[in-house]
């Protein structure tokens, strides 16, 4: 076995598992916080994603210009979301409703789509800025992704400082920690809800807009990526920041090596089926709290 | 032979020790109390004998068979039934139909475990509610009802967690009456209590508990003037003074 | 409840069930026939869920992979074996059933979100199975083979759609008197009771590991059930069709729109929503497909807003007399 093959595989799976863990990072932040599974994740992203087709394809430059546009729309859409559906369904305290209420807004915005812009599939085929390949010692590695990679460990490293250094910011992770404390320390805990929704949406503003180069856009594409979040969350442990990372380079691993060695067809198969495993063994995640 | 045996029941959450080589035995038709301080550890040992966790080391023997692995279906099966301290009766269901829950446990058919709950009902004077939700009653009634649903699996050994709590005068008068018509019945018992007015009018033999040990044992008489006991609730210096 | 409004509502269900009954010979025209067949398939979808969903508490985004063992089994029995559909069904049930009980091995300790997402993990893990697999046909999927004639035997039917109409309501029925058979009987009081309090469910004796699997097996079996009807209706299935998100997301909002753990409304909530996403895709042309889920997803989403319970709750109350005397006895 070539070494260069090894290395190969392991730089592919670094790059898509930081793409997946920037896909994640939001819907950890939201479940860690406001206790909610956001099942609707994948079609925020799409949203982003659709964003920077059209910047592209409407208006001729690189879709990673749209990512101010999208990270603020994300962020309002985010918090609109949280505060006139999310928070009500949060104080009837039924645990379906919660999870069946965003699967509501999840067909409500793909068939939006579906309605908008047809069922075709899209991408942008030769992005101004965003091209090529990288090649380093015998390494390949595309344009795209090394960018998709840089830009996730910034956004992380970004969250990471918010939150360990803003007031803001701790005062989320008091409000994960535990509710009622906060509550009774001043935090206002809904608006830590609705600040944290908001964000960990925006987020996905970040990495979505540049994803159509790598991949096609669709009303459905957001189903696959939302799973394997949810996989990655799950795996790393709600609420944890690293165990995101970690988790979604592990997944990148397994999907790139498990393709690689048992078969393309399979490669999201062995990200389940570890999934399924670690379940069994550790449901909490990784790092979980 | 004994109907219940612990033999140096130790149960420990991490580095507490809830119970401590605890160790006694309970014969047919005795009404036992189980007293002590707040975390002496009397809800743990319950937990233990009905199956919720399996003690950390120690036997429970009942009518001579190890049960301390049992998980709390298998003990039901034996004939160890318990009531809660906080009240989770079936609430979405009728008073009939709680009781019927347990009744299916020696009557499979429906038409016989309604004939069993009905009889039970009328047995804790619960009659009259038998079509209300449980979410309808009273805190008194609703723990009657877990009594009822207890009795419903006719078990031979009944263990009551602070069923007497938040009632009236009278109304545990009437519970003490109730608990009597139990044992009567053919059913041993073993209760918790904090009112020891209760406890020594109806217990045969009491065990104390503090901080997990047994630290005394014996008719209701013995226990009001043992030293130990008196120090556990009351403090070193009442007790000496 | 006074006697006048139970008059009315025996008679208001008696005409429903006349309607139904005739309902074929009143709407000829193919596409307002299959609208009713589709409310019978996701109705017993729907119960099926709730068994499971709304009973057990075990809430399964993965329902469509039952539903899509049954239509392979069935299919894939008749291509390979020549075994008629019908015996195919059965069998699709009990293979169903056991995966079912074998799934809920590994997911009996996760409860609530954390069980929804394995179950989606499950249904990509089969249907990613199903893709490659080429003895049942892989990602191009399987055609049932054509009978000449229509038969009642062969489960196939040319040219009209009343057979298959009366024979998906004639198993509607029958999957609810037995779901409601069940919950009536020792298993369903065990089920309610294990809903709402397990700890005390288990101190009456009763094994809730156990009454779950009786749950799981019984919701995958009727699930099968659809799955091979629409496997004989269609008479092509391919991955996408059989084991898709979009039934299992679809089976489990109308559930809840209709009100969990009640059987009547999963019932009423397919009534409802079936029809209106049909009706609306079809008035809208091309884009009434996007429109008329956009409307559904907006329905869900209300509906969770303001009755969390599901729609018949505000027929709570609505109890024939001799139905609380009786329900006991």
């Amino acid at each position: 076995m070539d070494a260069t093959v090894i290395i190969q595989l392991f730089v592919s799976g670094l790059t898509v598992g930081l793409l997946y863990a920037l896909v994640a990072i939001g819907l950890t932040l939201i479940w860690g916080v406001t206790d909610i599974i956001n099942f609707a994740h994948g079609e925020f992203l799409v949203i982003a994603m659709y964003f920077g087709f059209f910047t592209y394809s409407l208006l001729g430059v690189s879709s990673i210009l749209a990512m101010p546009v999208a990270v603020v729309f994300l962020g309002v859409l985010g918090w609109i979301v949280y505060r006139y559906v999310i928070s009500r369904v949060l104080k009837s305290e039924n645990i379906l409703s919660q999870i069946v209420v965003t699967f509501g807004i999840s067909v409500f915005l793909q068939s939006l789509f579906l309605f908008l812009f047809t069922g075709d599939y899209r991408s942008v085929d030769n992005d101004p800025w965003i091209k090529g390949d990288v090649q380093v010692g015998g390494i390949f590695s595309s344009t795209p992704e090394v960018i998709t990679s840089i830009l996730s460990l910034v956004v992380i490293f970004f969250i990471n400082l918010f939150i360990k250094k803003t007031y803001t910011g701790k005062a989320i992770i008091a409000t994960s920690l535990d509710r009622e404390t906060a509550q009774l320390m001043g935090i206002n805990t809904e608006r830590m809800n609705s600040i944290t929704f908001a964000l960990g949406i925006a987020c996905l503003g970040v990495g979505g807009v540049v994803l159509p180069i790598t991949t096609h856009v669709s009303p459905y594409s957001g189903f696959l990526f939302a799973v394997l979040a949810f996989t990655i969350v799950a795996l790393g442990g709600f609420g944890s920041v690293v165990g995101t990372i970690l988790a979604g380079v592990i997944v990148g691993m397994i999907q790139t090596f498990g393709g690689f060695f048992v078969e393309p067809a399979y490669k999201y198969l062995c990200v389940f089926v570890l999934y399924l495993l670690v379940l069994m063994v550790r449901p909490k995640g990784i790092f979980g709290w | 032979m004994k109907l219940l045996e612990i033999k140096n029941v130790t149960k420990r959450f991490g580095g507490l020790f809830a119970n401590n080589r605890i160790s006694f035995d309970i014969s047919q038709g005795e009404i036992i109390g189980l007293v002590g301080p707040n975390g002496a550890g009397k809800t743990t040992l319950f937990n233990c004998i009905s199956g919720y966790y399996p003690p950390t080391s120690g036997n429970i023997l009942f009518e001579g068979r190890e049960i301390k692995n049992s998980p709390p279906y298998k003990v039901c099966a034996r004939g160890i039934a318990r009531t809660f301290q906080i009240i989770e009766n079936f609430q979405k269901m009728t008073v009939l139909e709680n009781m019927m829950v347990g009744a299916f446990k020696k009557h499979k058919y429906k038409g016989k475990a309604f004939k069993k709950a009905l009889k039970v009902s009328e047995f804790i004077e619960l009659s009259d509610k038998n079509f209300e939700y449980a979410s309808d009653l009273s805190p008194p009634e609703q723990r009657r009802l877990g009594l009822g649903m207890a009795l419903a699996t006719e078990p031979k050994l009944l263990m009551l967690d602070e069923v007497m709590a938040g009632l009236t005068p009278k109304e545990i008068d009437e519970v003490l009456d109730l608990l009597r018509k139990v044992r009567d019945s053919g059913v041993t018992l073993i209760v918790i209590e904090h009112l020891m007015r209760a406890v020594m009018s109806i217990c045969e033999r009491i065990f104390v508990l503090d901080y997990g040990e047994k630290i005394a044992e014996g008719n209701p008489e013995e226990i009001a003037h043992d030293e130990k006991v008196i120090q556990a609730y009351l403090g070193k210096s009442y007790a000496q003074g | 409840m006074n006697v006048k409004k139970e008059n009315l509502i025996r008679s208001s269900l008696l005409v429903i069930s006349v309607f139904i009954l005739i309902y074929p010979f009143l709407f000829k025209a193919a596409f307002y026939q299959h609208i009713m067949i589709m409310v019978f398939m996701y109705g017993l979808l729907a119960v099926s869920w709730d068994l499971m969903g709304g009973y057990a508490n075990m809430f399964s985004f993965g329902h469509s992979a039952f539903f899509g063992i049954g239509a392979y089994t069935s299919t894939v029995m008749l291509i390979h074996w020549g075994i008629n559909p019908w015996i195919g069904m059965i069998v699709g049930g009990c293979l169903s059933g056991i995966v079912g009980v074998l799934i809920s091995y590994p997911t009996s300790k996760l409860r609530g979100h954390y069980f929804a997402i394995a179950t989606l993990a499950f249904l990509f893990v089969t249907k990613i199975l199903l893709e490659n697999w080429r003895f049942v046909g892989a990602a191009q999927g399987l055609s049932v083979p054509m009978v000449k004639e229509s038969s009642l035997l062969y489960f196939q039917f040319h040219g009209s759609k009343i057979p298959y109409y009366y024979i998906m309501l004639g198993l509607l029925v029958l999957g609810v008197v037995l779901t409601k058979w069940v919950i009536r009987s020792r298993i369903g009081y065990y089920l309610r009771a294990l809903r709402e309090s397990p700890e005390v469910a288990q101190s009456l004796g009763i094994n809730t590991a156990k009454y779950r699997l009786i749950a799981i097996a019984l919701s995958a079996f009727l699930a099968a059930i659809s799955g091979t009807f629409y496997a004989q209706y269609v008479l092509y299935i391919d991955p996408p069709s059989a084991i898709s998100l979009h039934i299992s997301v679809q089976v489990v909002l109308i559930s809840v729109f209709g009100g969990t753990g009640t059987i009547n409304g999963p019932l009423l909530g397919t009534a409802i929503l079936i029809p209106l996403i049909n009706l609306i895709g079809a008035w809208l042309g091309g884009a009434g497909r996007g429109i008329a889920f956009m409307v559904f997803g907006a329905v869900i989403v209300v509906m969770c807003l303001i009755q969390p319970d599901g729609l018949i709750k505000y027929f709570e109350g609505w109890k024939l007399s001799n139905r609380r005397e009786n329900e006991a006895a």
